[in-house]
């Protein structure tokens, strides 16, 4: 058992690397540097930069240099000094940039993981109970047109219908006061005044498959003769589902934290640029756009980092829970 | 364990037994598949979707791309059956058509019914040229304003007073073949590396199955977003549609490689596959000729579910502009025209494109379940 732990937690270090090589590829990429970006848009505003000041600029930032050499500073710096590097387009260390953002996108993301199983487990645990009921189709049916959905287009027609019918704005994560304020016990309440908004859409879309998953484990569960031991022995059905099937089908789910957490950060990304919430994930869409490449290089190497610790966490907690599983 | 079988009567009736014992593996699948109510409404629309996107030109009205300064915003009309007159009634389909009137302080338009003008609709009329599966030009339409001079929009204008509903079925053109492009690319990643993990195993099988978890593990719209921000925009937009299917692809065969290897570990074990393999035949025989064909199913039901999830990673890329560029319009790029609370607040049939991804993933979905439950009619 431990002995699986550690050698889990090896595993992490390959697969750390190779994200963080995956991200610094990434935002390589694009054709050009944040200095082309730049002086085309001085060039817009009739600022002509000579190829001189470019090619400075260029060397200031280290641009000019092999991809390995780059990656090599841009990582050892991350590792060593916990410096992302420079924002180009903010003029100052993303590490100032990211990491409330980051805060936030973790609140938001567990936040959902708690709702969504807070959701699905009591509906897919009843679908399965009731079976071919009203109640079964009623929920299989709502459970499909979750997954047909998209986050974003769901939270369209939320502000939508708070703009229109209810003159209110939905979108943002804090009220105007509180938007640059520092952090209080207030700012924290009206924090959550607003998380709930942005955490039903994308439960939605969480809790459609995992109430499949957990309809499909119980019905599997069901029919085994120590659910028909149990009622012969008299207990009650509430006590007999809760004390046994629902155990042994919770495992599976158990799996599923891991595999649902990209799909969280996937969803988050573009619920929260339409509602404009301050997550990572607008910040990352405009850090892209302008070729900001530390900026945009920190966003992808946080937001991957923490999908594959979630998926530790669920595989170390899935060891913890289930006996029957056997590591060797 | 399943006693009812699938078309098979009554089991009174000798003959509709053997029916069942001599029916194909394809036949049986078929059986399975119809009692699955969801799954044939789910299939018959999708059938339909395709036919849209086959030949969008012909069921349109509008030229997709003409705007039109006079409609911007026009709201929906409603194709009314029944026509009422002094004499009578009778059935002849038209619409209301509507007045253009500006606030005189604002200039803001707005549109009112004019119960004078009513605009005919009629079958196979003619309209704008356009190619019909780009064999020959035509301007026939399956149907539109009987006078060509006139306009109907029966999901109402954008904001250039384009017709939603006729840039809606161009649309569904494109978004409908990136799903099934980039599934085909993403099947041939996954056959490749999924059987490669499957059939040989070991080593191998340990190292492609680190990868895949990898690559499951990652956020994908982030990747995503990377990768589309990394097209040159000055590309034409045939390229960035190529390479948005790629990009999709890239991130989706993982999926597809753990079902084909998962069928084929278990199907290594068969007792058919080892005595194919105590006759002797090739490596090629065995994978081709024994093993396939019976996993084949099993594929079909997996590519039909993950067409949707391509859709909507399409309509998301598009959507916050990392997609495919206009000219090229697929639902994603049309809910971009959505994108902010003023314009939906004044035209929220905007909205429309986003119905029409729900009503194609949702079809999918349900079809892409029957086929699953319906894939291997031997168990149970």
């Amino acid at each position: 058992m431990l002995a699986y732990i550690f050698r889990r937690l090896v595993w992490m270090v390959p697969s750390l690397v190779a994200v963080s090589f995956l991200a610094f590829f990434l935002i390589q990429l694009p054709p050009g540097d944040y200095v082309t970006t730049y002086v085309a848009t001085l060039a817009a505003s009739n600022e002509i930069v000579d190829q001189r000041t470019a090619q400075e600029l260029r060397e200031r930032f280290g641009l000019e240099q092999p991809f390995i050499v780059q990656y090599w500073k841009w990582i050892t710096g991350i590792l060593l000094r916990g410096d992302f590097g420079l924002s180009f387009e903010w003029q100052q260390p993303v590490s100032g940039l990211i990491w409330e953002r980051m805060g936030l996108t973790l609140l938001l993301t567990s936040s959902t993981l708690a709702m969504t199983w807070a959701i699905a487990l009591p509906i897919g645990v009843l679908s399965a109970v009731r079976q071919y009921s009203v109640v079964d189709y009623f929920f299989t049916f709502i459970a499909f047109l979750g997954l047909a959905i998209p986050g974003f287009l769901l939270a369209l027609v939320l502000m939508y219908v708070a703009v229109v019918h209810f003159g209110q704005d939905v979108g943002g994560l804090f009220s105007e006061e509180y938007q640059t304020a520092p952090w209080s016990f207030d700012k924290f309440v009206d924090l959550l005044a607003h998380l709930w908004v942005p955490v039903v859409i994308l439960a939605v879309n969480g809790t459609a498959g995992l109430v499949r998953v957990m309809r499909a484990n119980m019905l599997d569960e069901l029919h085994r003769p120590y659910v028909t031991t149990a009622r012969a022995k008299g207990l009650s059905e509430i006590r007999l589902l809760i004390k046994y099937p629902v155990r042994l089908a919770i495992n599976p789910l158990i799996s599923t934290i891991g595999w649902m957490l990209p799909q969280l950060i996937s969803g988050a990304t573009i619920v929260a640029v339409v509602m404009s919430l301050p997550i990572a994930g607008p910040l990352l869409l405009q850090a892209l756009l302008s070729q900001d490449m530390y900026l945009a290089g920190a966003f992808l190497l946080l937001m991957c980092t923490l999908t594959l610790v979630g998926m530790l966490l669920s595989d170390i907690l899935l060891a913890l829970v289930d006996p029957r599983i056997r590591y060797d | 364990m399943n006693a009812i079988q699938p078309g098979a009567a009554a089991p009174t009736e000798p003959h509709a037994i053997d029916r069942t014992a001599a029916a194909s593996q394809w036949r049986l699948m078929w059986w399975n598949f119809r009692r699955h109510k969801l799954a044939m409404a789910g299939g018959i629309i999708v059938l339909l979707l395709y036919v849209v996107a086959l030949v969008p030109d012909f069921l349109a009205t509008t030229d997709p791309g003409k705007q039109n300064a006079r409609a911007v915003f026009h709201p929906p009309q409603m194709i009314r059956l029944i026509e009422t007159t002094e004499d009578g009634w009778r059935i002849r389909p038209h619409v209301q058509a509507m007045r253009l009137t500006r606030d005189r302080v604002t200039l803001a338009p707005t549109f009112t019914p004019d119960p004078s003008r009513k605009i005919y609709l009629g079958f196979f009329v003619e309209g704008y040229e356009y190619e019909l599966l780009g064999l020959f030009t035509t301007s026939i339409h399956l149907f539109g304003p009987e006078n060509p001079r006139e306009s109907v929009f029966l999901f109402g204008a954008d904001r250039l007073g384009r017709d939603v509903y006729s840039r809606m079925m161009k649309a569904a053109q494109t978004s409908l073949f990136i799903g099934l492009i980039g599934v085909f690319l993403s099947l041939v990643i996954g056959l490749i590396l999924g059987g490669i993990s499957g059939y040989y195993g070991g080593r191998t099988d340990f190292v492609i199955q680190r990868v895949i978890e990898f690559v499951l593990s990652l956020p994908t719209i982030p990747i995503w977003l990377a990768l589309g921000a990394a097209l040159p925009q000055g590309w034409p937009p045939e390229r960035i549609y190529l390479c948005i299917t790629i990009i999709l692809s890239l991130v989706g065969w993982a999926q597809l490689a753990r079902v084909v290897r998962g069928r084929f570990l278990s199907l290594r074990t068969e007792d058919f596959v080892t005595a194919a393999r105590l006759d002797g035949a090739s490596e090629k025989r065995i994978i081709f000729r024994h093993m396939l064909p019976s996993f084949a199913s099993h594929i079909i039901a997996s590519i039909t579910l993950a067409i949707p999830a391509m859709i909507l990673a399409e309509t998301a890329l598009s959507f916050l502009g990392l997609g495919l560029q206009p000219p090229v319009i697929s639902w994603g790029v049309l809910l971009r025209e959505a994108q902010n609370i003023r314009s939906i607040a004044t035209a929220p049939w905007l909205f429309a494109p986003g119905g029409a991804v729900v009503v194609a993933v949702l079809a999918l979905n349900f079809l892409g379940d029957g086929l699953r439950d319906a894939a291997d009619p031997y168990q149970k």
